[in-house]
This record gives structure tokens, C-alpha cells and sequence, in this order.
């Protein structure tokens, strides 16, 4: 299906970078792979085209994809002193490197999917930036900023990107893969402290 | 010398120009009506809601990761506690992923057994949240009993097969845990046969009530093209009038066989809310009662499955059912190790949250407890 669909969004979004992600498994639900640039046209074009009125985006998730070296044996034929022989050669091919949204598509109106769309950051410490999709999907909404909170991409045009499970001044983004608990979890800052301050120098301080 | 009052935290008097003054109240998260721990920072006009914004993450626990580091089975009597109130659908959503990602067939009575057990659990899901949207509105006490009399009784029909009222843990891939015990298909006719009873009783002592219509009608109203747009799912989005069941649209398990139908509402205000609930209850009372006839003897789960070392092929798989909140998936990668490289769970409850404002704004602050109340969340499923 999506083979029919790729063509399609190309001809709609001039310039549009798709790729078919193949799905291993049984399950049979390949993906799409956007650009960030072309993407909110792209899901705009998914949203409205009324042969396809994907008006419902069920699922927006975070993947980490750190990187990755796998290194395997490969044999090659060389010459040593003058004779070819085979020699063998670690080789390192090296993937990852970046964390990924996914978004679940359905129609509601026409009653198909999913058609599931994959965006990449660049990479996975400076580069962390992708386009919301809440302006086409208010769905997406809190579901990004669960992303941007445990995972920390930077979605680009959220109207309230904001932490939303852990609390505010929380450092780190607990669903990477690499985050590394702290020892001790008794404090949690508070309001306390302030709003008493606040309490007591508004008022006269006679708190 | 003006005494100065010890303001609660996060709360702030904000004056503005003009005599309108507009407070900020922070609602919960320590309070019954909030349903869990849940706060909301309103901002009032006098009595008129002017800004609502939905604070929640008291109980996360990050279940997702947990669940990363834990084997395909070990997850499943964690799935138990996202939405504490109907684990078995909790349970079917997850097996349903699982199996999706692995291709595996279940038995024609396991399927029958997850069509019921499901089905209970809507009819106890549906039973206890018009009870509590009556508590929420003041009806204090009496309609949250009669309800939690009828869930008691399904509770007691979950606890003889699972073993536990609540955390029931009863799913399995590839089927379910055990078979029934002797005697529970007698028991749950009775239970079935028996609910209509309780629903025309609720009908005729709550439907034409005039402080529930008051207090309802016209509030919270939710639009059509809204509601599709933010995802809202389950009876919230049906109330709208839109329709879209996934027992109908995905035919998931064996849900072709059964005829039932799909309540729609009008308006999408609290009432037609409250109102899909009861009707919804009526369609699950037809399926149980057709399930519960027909269901086949056979074996509960497929021998084939291996559950303990269970390693799926790599790939990945959502599956979705029509859990009594509305749509819960889980989201499922592998790679090829015993444990999901990711695990994602699409909850419902947290979803619904995303127009809690957009129902508030311009409503009074007593109508917003009802408006949350007519969501229907479970605060294990929205903070995870």
C-alpha cells in the first residue's frame, strides 16, 4: 500500500524525501521515513487529500537509536608477498546515532491504516530539533511533549512544549537508553520554599 | 495591617486591572474528585473558568522502561496496573501486540473467554463511572453503591477464574492462563442476565432526573471535528457522534461474530456522556450473553507458544483494541532478544486528557469536576 502512497505524496510535496522502512516481522506494518523539512506538509497533504483523509493520529512515540558498531568477520583475498590468499578482516559497520519519532495514522473517516510515518533527529546530543506535528493533530500534543520529556527531542512549532511527567528542572531524559539512574531519589524540589517566601513578603511579612 | 494567609503551593492571587480579579486556584491533586493524583491550574473569573491547564506525573513510574528491561511475559501482570480498573482489557491489548509481532493463532475458546472476560470488565468500567460522575455531581453515596454492588459481583466472577479481583494477569500469547473453574459459566448467566435489572433500575431512578439533566446538558460540549482531531477515543469520542468502534472497525478477535450495536450521541455534552455509557452497557450485556452461549470446549491456550524464553522474530507491531476508555494500544519493537527493544502503550485516559481544556474554558468551576469526571481517566494510565 505504501508503494501506491510514496508516489503519491511525492507528486503532492515537491521535493518530499521518502523512503519505504521494511518491517521484518509478521506483522506486516512498514513504515514511511520523512524529512523533517517536508513533514508537516506531507502530513498535512495525509490529513486532507480526500482519497486518504488520515484525520486521526492514534500513536506519536520516541525511539532512542544510540550508536551502534557491529563488527564481523570478513574474509577478503589479499596479496601477501606476492600470493593471494584469504585473510580475514574485522570489519566495523557502524548505525544508530539518532533518536526517531513514530507516528500511527488512521482515518477515521474512511476507516483504513495505519500508515505509520518515522522522522530521524540528526543526531542524538546538538542536533535533537524535528517539526511538530500538533498544528496538524492536536493528538500529538501531549504525547510530544512525553517525547520531548523522556527522550528529549526538541519538537519545533509545539504550542506548549513543556515537561509533562517528570517535574520541571529535571535534567536528564529517563527513556534513553544510556540514562543512568541516580543513587538517591528522596529529594524533589518543591514549591515550598517559595511560595512561602512569597507569602511572607507579600503581605507585610507577617507570615 | 493586613494578616497575611498562607497561600497552599503553587497557588497565587493574580490581580489584574479593572475590577475583575482573576484567581488561580490549583485544583487537586489531593482530592476525591480529581479521580487519583491529578491537579488542575485554573485560572477564574469569578466562577468562569478562563485557563486550565492539567498537571499530572505524580504516579509515573516509567513503566515503558521497566518494561524494556523485563521478558515478554514478565510484563504482562505489569500491564495489570496501567488502568487498575479493567486489567483484562489491559492484558488482551498487550497479548494482542505480542501476538501481532509474532503471528501467533489463538485457540477458538481462548478467544471466546477474552470476549467475555472483556466484556465484564466494560460493564464493571462503565457500572462504576456513572457512579462516580453521580458522586461527582453530588449525589453523594447511594448511586456509587448500586454500582459498586454490580461491579462486586463481576469482581467476584474475575477473582474464581483469575484468582485476583483486580490484578487479574489472566492473558497469556496464544491464548489465556487457565480454563474455567466449575461452575463460573452458571454464575456469569446469572450475573449477565441479572444486569439489565440493575440498568433499568439506574434508568428509571437517574435518566430523567432533573438536577442530572441541569447539571449536564450543554456542559463540556465537545465538537465533532475536535474530537477526531485530538485522538479522543472510546465512549468520549461515540458521545460526539462519531462513529468508530474498533470491535467494529478492526474486528479484532472474534468480534465479527457477535451482533451488537454502536451508540451514538448528539451533542457530545457530559449527559449524552453519561448516557453512551448506559446504552454501551446494554450492547456488552447482548455480546455476553451471545459469547456465553456459544462458547466452544477446546483447549485455553495453543501448545505450539512457547511463553517462558520467548524470543519474537525482529520487527515491530501495534495493536489496538477498544478498551472500556477508548482505544489502547501498545506499540511493540524487537530485536530478536527476549525483551522489547521498545514497548510503547498508547493509553487512552492520557489522550482524552488533551481537550480537557478546550470543555472547561467559559464553564463554571464546579462543572469542571464533572467534565473530568465524564472523561474517565485512571491516573495509572495517564502518568504510567
Amino acid at each position: 500500500m505504501l508503494e501506491q502512497l510514496k508516489p503519491e505524496i511525492e507528486a503532492a510535496v515537491p521535493g518530499a524525501r521518502l523512503e519505504i522502512v521494511t518491517n521484518p516481522s509478521v506483522s506486516g506494518q512498514h513504515s514511511l521515513l520523512i524529512d523533517a523539512e517536508h513533514a508537516v506538509a506531507v502530513a498535512l497533504f495525509l490529513r486532507d487529500s480526500p482519497r486518504h483523509r488520515y484525520d486521526y493520529c492514534s500513536n506519536v512515540t520516541g525511539i532512542d537509536w544510540p550508536p551502534l558498531e557491529v563488527s564481523e568477520k570478513v574474509k577478503v583475498k589479499k596479496l601477501v608477498d606476492g600470493v593471494e590468499t584469504e585473510v580475514d578482516e574485522l570489519r566495523t559497520t557502524e548505525s544508530g546515532d539518532y533518536l526517531e519519532a513514530v507516528y500511527h495514522l488512521y482515518s477515521m473517516e474512511k476507516k483504513h491504516g495505519p500508515v505509520i510515518l518515522r522522522m530521524h533527529t540528526e543526531d542524538r546530543a546538538a542536533h535533537v530539533h524535528l517539526p511538530s506535528l500538533t498544528p496538524v493533530w492536536r493528538s500529538a500534543d501531549f504525547q510530544e511533549r512525553e517525547i520531548f520529556d523522556l527522550f528529549g527531542i526538541v519538537f519545533d512549532g509545539h504550542p506548549d512544549l513543556r515537561r509533562i511527567l517528570m517535574w520541571e528542572g529535571f535534567v536528564d531524559h529517563p527513556m534513553r537508553r544510556d540514562y543512568v539512574e541516580p543513587d538517591d531519589y528522596e529529594y524533589e524540589p518543591t514549591a515550598h520554599d517559595e511560595v512561602l517566601h512569597r507569602a511572607q513578603h507579600t503581605h507585610g511579612g507577617a507570615a | 495591617m493586613t494578616t497575611a494567609v498562607a497561600l497552599p503551593p503553587g497557588a497565587q492571587l493574580t490581580p489584574t486591572k479593572g475590577d475583575s480579579h482573576l484567581l488561580e486556584v490549583s485544583m487537586g491533586p489531593q482530592h476525591p474528585s480529581t479521580h487519583g493524583v491529578f491537579r488542575m491550574d485554573v485560572v477564574l473569573d469569578g466562577e468562569r473558568v478562563m485557563k486550565l491547564k492539567p498537571v499530572f506525573g505524580y504516579l509515573h513510574r516509567n513503566h515503558e522502561k521497566i518494561a524494556e528491561h523485563e521478558s515478554y511475559l514478565g510484563s504482562m501482570p505489569y500491564t495489570d496496573r496501567l488502568d487498575y480498573f479493567c486489567s483484562l482489557t489491559n492484558n488482551w491489548a498487550y497479548a494482542l501486540a505480542v501476538e501481532t509481532l509474532a503471528g501467533i493463532q489463538v485457540p477458538e475458546r481462548a478467544e471466546y473467554l477474552r470476549v467475555i472476560t472483556a466484556e465484564l470488565t466494560r460493564l464493571q468500567n462503565h457500572a462504576s463511572l456513572i457512579g462516580f460522575l453521580m458522586q461527582d455531581m453530588g449525589a453523594s453515596g447511594t448511586p456509587l453503591m448500586y454500582a459498586f454492588r454490580e461491579r462486586e459481583k463481576i469482581l467476584d466472577l474475575f477473582e474464581s477464574l483469575t484468582g485476583a479481583r483486580m490484578m487479574c494477569n489472566y492473558m497469556r500469547f496464544g491464548g489465556c492462563r487457565v480454563d474455567l473453574p466449575a461452575g463460573w459459566l452458571e454464575q456469569a448467566k446469572k450475573v449477565v442476565a441479572e444486569f439489565p435489572r440493575f440498568l433499568d433500575e439506574y434508568e428509571s431512578l437517574l435518566a430523567r432526573n432533573e438536577i442530572l439533566m441541569a447539571r449536564t446538558q450543554g456542559v463540556g460540549v465537545l465538537s465533532k471535528e475536535l474530537a477526531i482531531n485530538a485522538g479522543v477515543t472510546g465512549p468520549m469520542l461515540r458521545a460526539c457522534g462519531v462513529n468508530y468502534d474498533l470491535r467494529k472497525v478492526d474486528k479484532y478477535g472474534i468480534y465479527d461474530r457477535f451482533s451488537f450495536r454502536v451508540p451514538l450521541g448528539d451533542h457530545g455534552d457530559v449527559y449524552d456522556r453519561y448516557m453512551i455509557r448506559l446504552l454501551e452497557m446494554r450492547e456488552s450485556v447482548k455480546i455476553l450473553e451471545q459469547a456465553l452461549r456459544d462458547l466452544p470446549e477446546g483447549p485455553v491456550q495453543d501448545p505450539k507458544t512457547k511463553i517462558r524464553g520467548f524470543r519474537p522474530k525482529p520487527g515491530e507491531a501495534y495493536g489496538r483494541i477498544e478498551a472500556p476508555k477508548g482505544e489502547l494500544g501498545f506499540y511493540l519493537i524487537s530485536d530478536g532478544s527476549p525483551g522489547p527493544y521498545r514497548y510503547r502503550v498508547r493509553p487512552p485516559s492520557l489522550i482524552n486528557l488533551t481537550i480537557l481544556e478546550d470543555m472547561c474554558l467559559g464553564q463554571n468551576i464546579a462543572d469542571v469536576v464533572i467534565i473530568l469526571g465524564s472523561i474517565d481517566i485512571v491516573m495509572g494510565e495517564v502518568d504510567r
